[in-house]
């Protein structure tokens, strides 16, 4: 079947199999493989992406149900080649390690910084507990949030 | 389908806090890991496992899968064009299983087509008639069961011989008398279950055929070169036809040293005459890697009243499941490291591996030291209590320190600063607890509002962990590199450095170019991607050695281009270059003499490392759940090339502990996983992990280049022990099995 998508400002037509994932349909039939998949049952939040504005597993949405939608995933993030100010606190704080994790920490934290600017360590906690890292033990993660929110 | 650019480093020498160079593109989505390849007419591949922990293969019926739309290969072990098994230690794991299944998950066969739901249908379509065979799932038992395996695979390679059919390995360490008494003694038992390394980046990659009978394989691995080196002969080609290039590797721990998709992806690929690239599910991946050794350990320590340890025994069962991999070596690792870092003049350590039906077991992270830590920690402080001595001193009156010697009588030559590894994590301050009434958040059970606090218990506890660094025992330990110095076109001097060490998260690659920017003094330096086909050997990211075998040998040669640069005098004109390879070795290591598990030349581990932790845990003793609330580590690390990449490191390998200690383990019954998923294999989130508050011990390691020492494996070493310390101290019970359970730390 066909949908119709706008991916990070670009309109996407493309045929999918009507069981694919969005996560797939991005990454195998849009050429944006930076939403990763390392659960497809929404444990792990490395697909993580802003479906109209509302931060989604993309491995739970169907291509199907995105049809006519916006997407933003973790390449659309950057703006005019500049990193954003969380993508760049993740490379300060040496928050990325392997870095599977980190495109959907990314988008995560873009989601988190813009319904609360200013959070707390417990507020930064919960609001990542449902993106899994393997590598990190998650430290340098809070120390680049709170890079990005200006409190370090 | 180039997997990495060309990088570039921009700041840092050695001793630097640095920026990784990998981190831009890995923020924006640009770093290609090896499930991100894509080549045109790529065609995707799909594994059918069994569904049996022991089975015959009665009879393998492809033909209805062949005949599916779109499906282009369907393969058995009949089209395993070389020989049939592989592995890293003894070939004893088939390619795809011919005659028999022997775990849950292994590979039986192989189907290429245009999509991967083709794929996956067409697998299912594969009618394979098995008849189910004897379980062999009880390690207890298992030794004396009839043999899964057709032949004895540990003869001829120096082990201490076992004439029972499912041992693996079994070694002995006899020291002094082993029957001395003390003035007290502790017993114990443990266990542990099944850990995952649980990457994020499942098992995946491209194999690409080059049109004249050979392959180019695109994969995520941790040793490019013993990949090829296995691979090549399954596939019956030369090895030069067979190139692995290493691809974006979504975190490793052990778990990528072995095989999953390089051959099965190479044999599509030459069937088909087309790209294929297989991609792992997360269940696929539980099935797709060894994990690490559950263990059972019985152990007793005997000690004066003056605390100083007299005789540790200690056996030590490793259920190393359906296939060797590396656990010969984690067998004796367990064994080497079972007294820890403590001085002593007896000991009787018995360590035993056998084959199972269970899931194959080898490389994870602390590699058989993570087992006999948390059963020689807690016996320590079992031994405190009897002594009614403080634990943190029972350990400083026994700290091993340079010129004494280990179990195996290797003496400690290098850096060992063990007795100010437990002074600085116990000086580090242990907060307060927090009042209630708090946020749930802080409490355990978290959001789940599960108390206001009535309940909960604080624990706190403290361990020392200790393990080799480097491959031991005899192993030709050695990693190449080769630099290309040339002019540009402004006649500045660019390097260009070759080294197959492999990038798994850790930061190799930063280390690689500080190395050579030291060494040279040239500002622009490059790392070209890491290939068989450049540069010799890297060995294993493993063993905590990567670091220091890539700065020795990115030094090295390094050192031979600069002098060569000095014989032309000192620059390079147009087109005009320096091309030379070097290859670093470690000091030389020794076998253990088989039956008394005693050193047979100087040394029969390279260096050693140690780290202490204390941790502070709240119990809720009412309904079994955790919260752990702090940790104060210190770590001795030699020199640190990249602090914040060793700090990285500790609180990275701190949380794999805390995960094994409390919620980690894949289950199974009959031999069958039964939570291979994320959602009931659990791993700690951001709210399952405590501040770390981490102190660098810098003693320079004397034999490695800069000092260096590993730093990945000594806190997941470490962590297990030391939360179950604080867990006990919570709850007052033994708790002598991790993961703990709800039900074991609920209190009537």
């Amino acid at each position: 079947m066909n949908i119709s998508v706008t991916v990070n400002g670009q309109r996407h037509e493309t045929d999918v199999w009507p069981g694919e994932s969005l996560l797939f349909a991005l990454r195998e039939r849009m050429g944006l493989p930076g939403s990763k998949n390392a659960c497809e049952q929404g444990e792990c939040g490395s697909c993580s992406v802003l479906l109209d504005g509302k931060l989604v597993c993309s491995c739970l949405v169907l291509a199907a149900q995105a049809d006519g939608h916006e997407i933003v995933t973790v390449e659309g993030i950057a703006e005019d080649g500049e990193l954003h100010r969380v993508q760049d606190a993740f490379v300060q704080a040496g928050a990325v390690q392997c870095g599977f994790c980190t495109p959907g920490l990314v988008v995560a934290t873009v989601d988190l910084l813009q319904h609360k600017p200013q959070p707390t360590d417990d507020e930064i906690r919960e609001a990542l507990s449902g993106n899994l890292c393997r590598c990190t033990g998650y430290a340098k993660i809070f120390d680049a949030v709170r890079l990005a929110a200006g409190r370090a | 389908m180039s997997t990495a650019p060309t990088r570039k480093l921009e700041l840092g020498r050695v001793g630097e806090a640095v920026k990784r160079v990998d981190g831009i593109p890995k923020v924006t989505g640009e770093f290609a890991y090896s499930s991100d390849l894509f080549a045109a007419g790529m065609l995707w591949g799909h594994t059918l496992r069994s569904p049996h922990a022991h089975a015959a293969i009665v009879s393998i019926d492809i033909s209805k899968a062949v005949a599916m739309a779109g499906v282009h290969a369907v393969l058995t072990h009949e089209d395993v064009p070389g020989d049939k098994r592989y592995g890293l230690e003894f070939t004893d794991q088939p390619v795809l299983a011919f005659d028999r299944v022997r775990y849950f998950g292994e590979p039986v066969a192989l189907v290429a087509a245009e999509h991967p739901e083709q794929a996956r249908r067409a697998a299912a379509a594969i009618e394979v008639e098995y008849e189910p065979l004897e379980l062999v799932v009880d390690p207890e038992t298992a030794a004396d069961q009839p043999g899964i395996h057709p032949q004895k695979w540990t003869e001829g390679h120096g082990y201490r011989d076992d004439p029972r059919p499912n041992v693996v390995r079994d070694m002995r360490i006899v020291r002094g008398d082993p029957d001395a008494e003390g003035d007290v003694s502790v017993e114990g038992y443990y266990e542990l279950g099944i850990q995952d390394q649980a990457f994020l980046g499942p098992e995946s990659g491209l194999a690409v055929p080059d049109g004249e009978g050979g392959v180019d394989i695109y994969v995520a691995t941790q040793w490019l070169h013993v990949d090829r080196d296995q691979v090549a002969p399954c596939l019956g080609l030369p090895k030069e036809q067979v190139r692995i290039h290493l691809a974006g590797v979504g975190g490793a721990f052990g778990g990528r040293e072995d095989l999953s998709m390089q051959i099965h992806g190479a044999m599509l690929a030459l069937h088909t005459n087309r790209p294929v690239k297989i991609v792992y599910t997360r269940e696929e991946s539980f099935f797709g890697h060894v994990h690490r050794h559950p263990a059972r350990i019985w152990a007793e320590h005997r000690a004066n009243r003056d605390g100083k340890l007299v005789n540790v025994r200690m056996r030590i069962l490793l259920d190393g499941g359906a296939y060797a991999s590396s656990s010969t070596a984690v067998t004796s690792n367990a064994a080497s490291f079972a007294v820890g870092p403590y001085a002593i003049e007896n000991a009787l350590i018995e360590s035993t591996c056998v084959y199972t039906n269970n899931p194959p077991c080898g490389a994870m992270r602390g590699f058989g030291a993570v087992q006999t830590c948390f059963a020689g920690e807690a016996q320590m402080d079992k031994l405190a209590a009897a002594l009614e001595m403080d634990p943190v001193e029972l350990r400083l009156r026994n700290a091993l320190a340079p010129g004494d010697s280990l179990p195996t009588g290797q003496r400690i030559t290098g850096s060992m600063p063990v007795a100010e590894v437990i002074r600085k994590a116990a000086a580090i301050p242990v907060p307060e607890a927090e009042e209630l009434p708090r946020d749930p958040v802080r409490l355990p059970g978290g959001t789940g509002n599960t108390t206001r606090g009535e309940g909960v218990r604080r624990g706190v506890g403290f361990a020392l962990g200790f393990k080799n660094i480097g491959y031991s025992e005899g192993f030709d330990d050695y990693t190449a590199a080769r630099v290309r110095l040339f002019a540009d076109a402004g006649g500045e001097l660019v390097a260009e450095v070759h080294c197959a060490a492999a990038e798994v998260g850790q930061g190799v690659t930063n280390v690689i170019l500080q190395t050579a920017r030291t060494e040279l003094e040239v500002e622009d330096v490059m790392l070209a991607p890491g290939t068989t086909s450049a540069v010799g050997s890297a060995g294993s990211a493993s063993a905590s050695r990567m670091t220091w075998m890539a700065a020795g040998a990115v030094q090295a040669a390094c050192r031979a281009a600069r002098d060569e640069l000095e014989r032309r005098g000192g620059t390079l004109g147009e087109g005009e270059e320096i091309d030379l390879e070097r290859i670093y070795r470690h000091p030389r290591t020794f076998p253990l003499e088989p039956d008394t598990g005693q050193i047979t030349g100087g040394r029969a581990h390279v260096a050693l490392a140690c780290a202490a932790m204390r941790v502070v845990v709240e119990v809720d003793v009412e309904l079994g759940l955790t919260r752990v609330v702090w940790i104060g580590t210190a770590q001795d690390v030699g020199q640190a090339v990249n602090p914040q990449a060793v700090h990285g490191q500790i609180e990275g390998g701190t949380a794999q502990g805390i995960g094994l200690a409390l919620m980690e383990e894949i289950q199974t019954r009959d031999g069958l996983i039964t939570n291979a998923s994320f959602t009931d294999y659990l791993i700690p989130t951001a709210l399952d992990m405590p501040p770390v508050e981490a102190e660098l011990v810098e003693d320079p390691e004397p034999d490695a280049p800069y000092g260096v020492k590993g730093v990945g494996e000594p806190p997941t070493v470490v962590s297990t022990a030391a939360v179950m310390s604080a867990m006990r101290a919570a709850t007052g019970r033994e708790l002598n099995r991790v993961p703990v359970k709800p039900d074991d730390i609920c209190l009537p």
